[in-house]
């Protein structure tokens, strides 16, 4: 009986750290790339590995999660949703890790006017993931207030769209730029807003998952 | 021999343990939220001891609807149930062990010429109704209550999930408990009035009665239905049935067991009499109509009146009809099968004499009529004949001619001081109870009413008080002593130990 209990608990710990490393690698992210924009590299890069680290520690959790979730049969009626909610978060995770690689390899050469708004960009993208992270948490633990955090989830990525149009718009006006130059800027923009779309869509997926288990 | 008889009863057993603990542990361990050995085993154990510790409520109802006074009668009966059940689960019908037993009862008492104790009868097909509504309203309310507690409470997903297993345990206990005492009358109910046990004291420890040796049988039967069988039905009952969330599941279930456990409750009823609650009738009722009770009311909680299936409920309704009547016809024939065929008592003949001190003794109740004068010295072996001839040739009311045949009743009863020594619990009796029983040593009462006035004029601790709302639990209690009398002190039943003891000093 103590060690049911005991494995409860520790599943639960699992998977708070496991949502804890997603929200971790969306600050460290968005703090590599002030460092990028600032042209501090090394700084940069020693924030890129650490979110790779990150998204690897993940994938190890989220595997003892699910392992553990179906040798205990634990969950029956919840498990396949779980599973599908832990998986698309790491999956958010996993855009995020690519991105910033991304940037290390291609080192794409930023402009100073649009400096500013793509740091907005990033900021309301990571809003979005960080409201996706608790919304994920919500449907464990507090089934109410998930509406909540899905609402929000989906303001950001429609202000992240907004934003990212308007870089877009801008840079392609920019008739004074090669245009391989704004092509590659634009697939950077495009990067920031998948990972909002990304975090949207798991939003979706809880709502469902959510409603499932009011009824 | 007794273990020939008490075959078709545990044959009833096993079927009951191998359909009905499904309905206590099919989702559970169909949703795998609980191990079929875990649930096996906790079943059987708290079925087996529900029925040994609170089966005696719901029996003695049905003891009143016709006490089958001879072991080959209450072989065919309980055959009779068994193969109702057998066959309309072939036919998938809708069945239960409960509405078997007791038209296959009603089927003895039209042959052995007993009459049906409509109240007792009414009260049963009363509960019928009542049990799936009350379950049905129990699982409405519980779901509401656990859906708002979850919802404010914020427990993570895994507990919940580890507390409902817990509680799908906790409650398959409490639920099975139930069961057993609930449902134990319909296996060994039967063989009640003709038990072949004795009492048996465990080295002064505790003691089992001679009905709770029987209903200990029938439980370990039942739980050799739930091992050998009951798996196959969970898993079909846990999916077919009822496609629930765990914790819905878990609140049908409790709403089962408590809707089982309400019918089967001496001790709630106490407590009622004692709160001046109306009681609720102790009666054997079906779990399987209880599911499909706390299954609506858990639809109708979700999703409003049109959840509500009207095949379902007609089939319900039908397995109130069709089953009896399907079990009465079948308990008839066989009984007389059992007796013209192959010569086996199926009843004891009850002898109805009208003598003088029957009428004066209705005269002393209130019952001044001439018309009955003509029947003094009449002796009846059927009482629905004597009824039809007292209904012919008298002016008596129907409620009268009742009272003329409770009365009329031959019951020879011998006191024997020995026998009240070895079988009156002195922890229940009284010291001037037990000592105005033992002065009758010897002495032979003709009818139970004899009985009753004799000791009442000896100690007043045998005398019933008035009819009051504080007395009732004091005048339940001593009914139940007296039935005990009527019981040890049978006159048939003494010559029957007898003749065990001298058997037994024969042999070697």
């Amino acid at each position: 009986m103590f060690t049911v209990f005991k494995k409860t608990k520790e599943l639960e710990a699992k998977i708070d750290n496991f949502l804890d490393t997603i929200l971790e690698a969306a600050l460290e992210f968005k703090q590599g790339l002030k460092y990028y924009l600032a042209g501090d590299f090394e700084e940069f890069e020693r924030r890129a590995k650490h979110v790779d680290k990150l998204e690897g520690q993940a994938d190890r959790l989220r595997r003892e999660i699910e392992n553990m979730l179906y040798a205990e049969m634990l969950i029956p009626e919840a498990r396949g949703d779980v599973l599908a909610l832990l998986e698309n978060s790491d999956d958010v995770l996993n855009i995020v890790a690519d991105t910033i690689v991304e940037f290390s390899i291609e080192r794409p050469e930023f402009l100073e006017e649009i400096d500013e708004q793509f740091m907005n960009l990033v900021d309301v993208s990571m809003q979005a993931v960080e409201e996706m992270v608790a919304a994920v948490r919500a449907y464990f633990k507090d089934i109410v207030s998930v509406r909540d955090h899905i609402t929000k989830v989906m303001f950001f990525e429609k202000e992240s769209d907004k934003i990212g149009e308007k870089i877009k718009r801008y840079l392609f006006g920019r008739e004074d730029l090669r245009l391989s130059h704004r092509m590659h800027l634009r697939t950077f923009i495009s990067y920031i807003q998948a990972i909002a779309d990304k975090a949207e869509d798991i939003g979706d997926r809880v709502s469902i998952y959510a409603i499932k288990r009011l009824v | 021999m007794v273990w020939f008889y008490l075959i078709s009863g545990l044959f009833l057993g096993w079927s009951l343990g191998a359909n009905d603990a499904a309905n206590v542990f099919g989702t559970a361990v169909a949703t795998k939220m609980v191990k079929f050995k875990v649930a096996a085993l906790i079943a059987s154990i708290f079925v087996i001891v529900g029925a040994t510790i609170s089966g005696a409520g719901a029996a003695h109802t049905l003891g009143k609807l016709g006490s089958v006074n001879a072991l080959g009668g209450a072989f065919t009966v309980a055959l009779a149930a068994a193969v109702t059940v057998a066959w309309m689960t072939k036919l998938g019908l809708p069945v239960s062990t409960t509405q078997a037993i007791v038209g296959a009862i009603v089927g003895w008492d039209f042959f052995a010429g007993a009459l049906v104790d409509t109240n007792a009868l009414m009260k049963i097909v009363t509960t019928w109704v009542l049990n799936p509504i009350l379950a049905g309203a129990f699982s409405f309310v519980l779901f509401k209550l656990v859906k708002a507690y979850l919802r404010s409470a914020k427990i993570h997903l895994l507990r919940i999930d580890l507390y409902t297993r817990l509680g799908l345990i906790l409650i398959g206990a409490f639920g099975s408990y139930s069961l057993g005492a609930n449902n134990i009358a319909n296996v060994m109910g039967v063989f009640v009035a003709s038990n072949p046990f004795t009492d048996i004291n465990f080295m002064g420890l505790f003691r089992l009665t001679g009905t709770q040796v029987l209903f200990f049988i029938g439980g370990l039967a039942i739980a050799v239905g739930i091992y050998t069988y009951s798996y196959r039905v969970m898993k079909t009952v846990g999916s077919d049935i009822f496609k629930l969330s765990p914790i819905a599941a878990l609140v049908v279930v409790l709403a089962e067991s408590l809707v089982l456990f309400i019918f089967a409750s001496q001790s709630l009823e106490r407590l009622l009499i004692k709160l001046g609650l109306p009681t609720i009738p102790l009666v054997p009722v079906s779990s399987s109509q209880a599911v499909v009770g706390g299954v609506i009311g858990i639809a109708i909680a979700r999703g409003g009146g049109k959840a509500i299936n009207l095949k379902v409920l007609t089939r319900i309704f039908w397995g109130w009809i069709i089953t009896p009547v399907t079990a009465a016809v079948i308990s008839f024939f066989s009984l007389f099968f059992m007796k013209n065929v192959f010569q086996q008592q199926v009843f004891e003949p009850i002898p109805y004499k009208i003598s003088k001190k029957v009428i004066q003794k209705l005269e002393t109740l209130g019952l001044e009529d001439t018309t009955i004068e003509s029947f003094e010295g009449k002796v009846y072996y059927n009482a629905w004949k004597l009824r039809a001839d007292l209904k012919h040739n008298t002016t008596l009311s129907s409620h009268e001619v009742d009272m003329v045949i409770k009365y009329s009743e031959v019951d020879s009863l011998l006191i024997d001081s020995t026998i009240a020594n070895e079988h009156l619990d002195p922890d229940w009796f009284t010291r001037s109870q037990l000592e105005a029983v033992k002065s009758l040593h010897g002495s032979i009462f003709e009818h139970r009413w004899e009985l009753v006035d004799t000791l009442s004029k000896l100690t007043p601790e045998w005398r019933y008080k008035p009819k009051t709302r504080e007395n009732r639990l004091y005048n339940k209690d001593l009914k139940a002593k007296y039935e005990r009398l009527f019981f040890v002190f049978k006159l048939s039943r003494i010559r029957q130990l007898k003749e065990i003891e001298t058997n037994e000093e024969g042999k070697p």
